[in-house]
């Protein structure tokens, strides 16, 4: 049986469905989870956090869907070191939970981007092993208003030692540090990145290369 | 018990917005040294019960993040 996927549903959350479209069109199975409840950890092979605007992007963006019930089960998850994929809101959400380190702040020019970007596979790892490989180039769609991401001087210091740097933009949209576009956690196992690979999975759509993310 | 939070992102990060308006003023004829936006939230407890450890519980739960931001308390 192919792997079932558990897909985070938070109110605000937008990219749910192209998610979900994906994931069946891939071939694996699909739940969606509600942010309100917590789930059987054991029901799962992996959890995607899509992108979109939860809580409204009140607060800070994923400050209070981090806190949420939902979570509590992501976190138990993660630590079975199953894979937890958050794309957008969803990395903004995992940094926010401390499942990933650093915070994602407003673009440096104000502006929400909406547009293609250039990236660079920075790091190999164990669960992309054969479909993202090191220096590999890619080609995915960015939306957003809060993906600069910021980390202290030591905490770029430790991502930079932990080979945590997963994916880095060829031209810097938002004035990420380092570039940093992607980041995956100290156990190799919770990814984040911003751009959207869900929306880039034919070639009608302008890349297929979102399909190299499951 | 009134209680107003005064939320501010670090001296360290570029605070986008503040150097927007920073410029705007500057446009206008106004000699600034440095503008600086946060947040200000004001909350209103019930209870004055150890009202002030209520509001610190309050932040540890998620009302700022330490990283980017550094706040105060204030009596309203």
């Amino acid at each position: 049986m192919s792997k079932k996927i558990g897909i985070v549903r938070f109110l605000g959350t937008n990219c749910d469905d192209d998610v979900m479209k994906w994931v069946i069109n891939s071939g694996y199975q699909a739940d969606y989870l509600w942010f309100q409840d917590q789930f059987d950890i054991t029901d799962f092979e992996q959890i995607i956090l899509p992108g979109g605007f939860s809580y409204g992007d009140y607060l800070r963006c994923g400050a209070m869907a981090a806190r949420s019930p939902v979570m509590k089960s992501v976190a138990e998850f993660a630590k079975t070191g199953k894979a937890v994929l958050g794309i957008c809101n969803g990395f903004q959400i995992l940094c926010e939970a401390g499942l990933l380190p650093g915070a994602l702040i407003r673009n440096e020019s104000l502006k929400f981007k909406d547009e293609w970007s250039e990236l660079n596979v920075s790091e190999d790892n164990k669960f992309y092993g054969s479909k993202l490989k090191k220096n590999q180039t890619l080609k995915l769609p960015i939306a957003h208003g809060d993906g600069k991401y910021y980390n202290s001087a030591d905490g770029l210091k430790k991502i930079q030692d932990q080979n945590q740097i997963w994916l880095t933009y060829k031209n810097n949209p938002n004035g990420a540090m380092l570039n940093i576009a992607g980041l995956v956690s100290e156990t190799g196992n919770v990814f984040g990145l911003m751009p959207h690979p869900e929306r880039a999975v034919y070639h009608w759509m302008g890349s297929s290369d979102g399909q190299y993310f499951l | 018990m009134k209680y107003g939070i005064k939320i501010m992102p670090r001296e360290v990060i570029l605070d986008t917005q503040g150097r927007v308006v920073q410029n705007y003023l500057e446009t206008q004829g106004f000699k600034i040294g440095n503008c600086r936006i946060g947040k200000f939230i004001e909350i209103h407890l019930n209870s004055d019960l150890d009202s002030k450890n209520e509001i610190q519980k309050m932040m540890l739960a998620g009302l700022y993040n330490p990283l980017i931001e550094t706040y105060e308390i204030f009596d309203v």
